[in-house]
């Protein structure tokens, strides 16, 4: 059966929630595969062999060769070095700002062709088909690569993760990749962390809750950030907030800043002009509590309340309270 | 330092896009035409670090655009910011190009001028696909400081604060390198009356696709490694319940959260 390369996002072997729906997509194409770059084998093997890995290949297992500093090059070194040994059908990377990266170095080395974005592939005869669902959500499209080994980026929480009925091998390959001196030219020289929220990643989550210029101002974020803890939410904020200083720039939710899809998206005090719709239309349940009854994103609401978010949602958070107990 | 910065030039972020049933291209005439909106902060940090390296003279910016003709429009705009030249590389041939030939023109193009760094937004607000500046990093060979919050630039060295989901990296390298960069850079500035009345007579150069020895089947629709089978514009959502808070907008909130499962 063909051999589906999927690259594993982790940090130091804990695997991301992206990749168990990678693997679970390449199991529906063919045979997965995953690329592990990195120390960290050991911690991520069981979660890898659960959502089917037949094989993982480990580059850089022992960090010796010094990928943890590197930014993206070395990864696309080795995949393509991997692809031409290994000829698979298909590459799965995750649709992030580092994935996209990666698979675009990946598909310029190997002369293939790219898809981003994507929130499902399909087998199609020999091949396979991607989906994309574009500007905002508004047009769904079904493209193929023509060219190549397909490069596809899969979008996070466009697939629900499976566990295989039984857990697949996971044998480790160690793969030996020389970078080059072109991979090694951007060097990371620090770290720096935001204060940790606790709270899930934004493209990860599958609830987000949002604020917008209807907060009012940074303090008009706490109701907010309530509902979202006692949800288990992620927090997203839309360009006018983050502009205006209100939250920080990274939980941006829009067509400058990310896009998500989740299960549960609670836009208070969004408006909805396409700048923000194009980050979320596509979420699955959309929730709207604005002020304004002609705020245009009651148009794409499953349920909204015209209220005062700031009455709303300490009564809605009381009462979630009171079902969960 | 000679700095080369990227732009495009996409339909109005506020309007809704569409492709043609044609060829499964973005339909450009049907919505004003505007600068990239990330490509704008890119043009502001160039100019940023050309003040700081002492003027025109000892740094000069270029814009480059890979676009129809009236992607020139879109040159004029960052020449009236203050930008000293353009190169337009314009060519039928290239209606249809993906960002593997868009990646392609562009370092063939950069291949007829000096340059030290590139700039360019991560990504357009049409495609959206952010793999553009990589790849172009790719071709060159040269590094790659994408994603970038902050960017310093010492003699040959620099150094970017490169955004991440927790925070942000300091990713440095030596010139020659390709940087894009993120929203919260900078403020872009806008064009004064004295820039726009300059900027008419700053030189633009025209190039072909000949002119980068670059073949039609190369870029285009018919050098592309994609295509489009087919696409639908999806069905409008159909409207939910709106209720109006009477004192109990919050408990109708958590019965819907409850009655659909998701607490």
């Amino acid at each position: 059966m063909a051999e589906i390369l999927v690259l594993v996002d982790h940090a130091d072997g804990a695997v991301k929630k992206v990749t168990t729906e990678l693997l679970t997509l390449a199991a529906t194409l063919g045979e997965p595969s995953a690329v592990l770059v990195g120390a960290g084998f050991d911690a991520a093997r069981e979660r890898l062999a659960e959502f089917g890995a037949g094989t993982v290949y480990v580059v850089d297992g022992d960090g010796a060769a010094g990928s943890a500093d590197l930014v993206v090059a070395p990864v696309a070194e080795a995949l393509a070095q991997i692809v031409a040994d290994r000829s698979p059908a298909v590459v799965l990377l995750a649709s992030t700002a580092e994935g996209k990266e990666i698979a675009g170095r990946l598909a310029v080395k190997l002369g293939s062709g790219v898809i981003t974005d994507a929130v499902a592939v399909t087998a199609d005869g020999a091949s396979v088909v991607a989906t994309q669902s574009v500007f905002g959500g508004s047009t769904i499209v079904h493209s193929k690569v023509t060219r190549g080994v397909p490069v596809i980026a899969v979008r996070p929480n466009a697939t629900a993760p499976v566990a295989a009925s039984a857990p697949a091998a996971a044998d480790r390959v160690d793969v030996a990749v020389a970078f080059s001196d072109s991979a090694r030219l951007a060097r990371v020289s620090g770290r720096t962390v935001a204060a940790r929220t606790g709270r899930p990643e934004l493209s990860e989550a599958s609830i987000v809750v949002s604020g917008g210029r209807g907060v009012g101002g940074p303090e008009g974020f706490s109701p907010v950030e309530e509902l979202a803890d006692v949800l288990g939410a992620a927090v997203g904020a839309s360009r006018a907030a983050t502009d205006a200083g209100w939250y920080p720039h990274q939980f941006q939710v829009g067509q400058t800043g990310k896009t998500v899809s989740p299960q549960l998206y609670i836009a208070n005090g969004i408006s909805g002009a396409i700048q923000h719709r194009a980050g979320m239309q596509t979420s699955k349940t959309i929730v709207v509590v604005n002020k304004d009854s002609e705020a245009p994103l009651f148009e794409i609401a499953d349920f909204g309340v015209v209220g005062d978010l700031h009455t709303v949602l300490p009564q809605a958070i009381a009462e979630i309270r009171k079902h969960k107990a | 330092m000679n700095i080369v910065v990227c732009v495009k030039q996409v339909p109005d972020s506020w309007a809704e896009k569409k492709l043609q049933p044609i060829d499964s291209t973005l339909d450009r005439e049907s919505a004003d035409a505007v600068m990239n909106e990330l490509d704008e902060y890119a043009v502001e940090e160039a100019l940023r670090l050309q003040e700081s390296a002492g003027g025109s003279e000892a740094c000069p910016v270029t814009i480059l655009t890979v676009g129809p003709l009236k992607a020139s429009e879109t040159i004029r705009k960052a020449l009236s910011m203050g930008a000293d030249g353009g190169i337009h590389v314009v060519d039928d041939a290239l209606h249809g190009s993906d960002a593997l030939a868009t990646s392609l023109v562009l370092a063939k193009a950069l291949g007829t001028v000096p340059w030290d760094l590139v700039i360019m937004g991560t990504e357009s607000t049409d495609a959206r696909m952010s793999v553009v500046p990589a790849m172009l990093a790719e071709r060159l060979a040269v590094a790659q400081l994408t994603f970038a919050g902050k960017v310093d630039v010492d003699g040959s060295s620099v150094r970017v604060q490169r955004v991440t989901d927790t925070g942000y990296d300091t990713v440095e390298a030596t010139l020659p390198a390709v940087i894009s960069v993120v929203e919260k850079i900078n403020e872009p500035r806008y064009p004064s009356f004295k820039g726009i009345m300059a900027a008419k007579k700053k030189p633009v150069t025209t190039l072909s696709l000949a002119d980068l020895g670059l073949s039609p089947d190369e870029v285009g629709t018919a050098g592309a490694l994609s295509t489009v089978a087919d696409f639908a514009t999806r069905a409008a959502k159909a409207a939910g319940t709106v209720v109006k808070d009477e004192g109990d907008g919050g408990v109708k909130l958590a019965e819907f959260l409850a009655t659909n499962k998701f607490i």
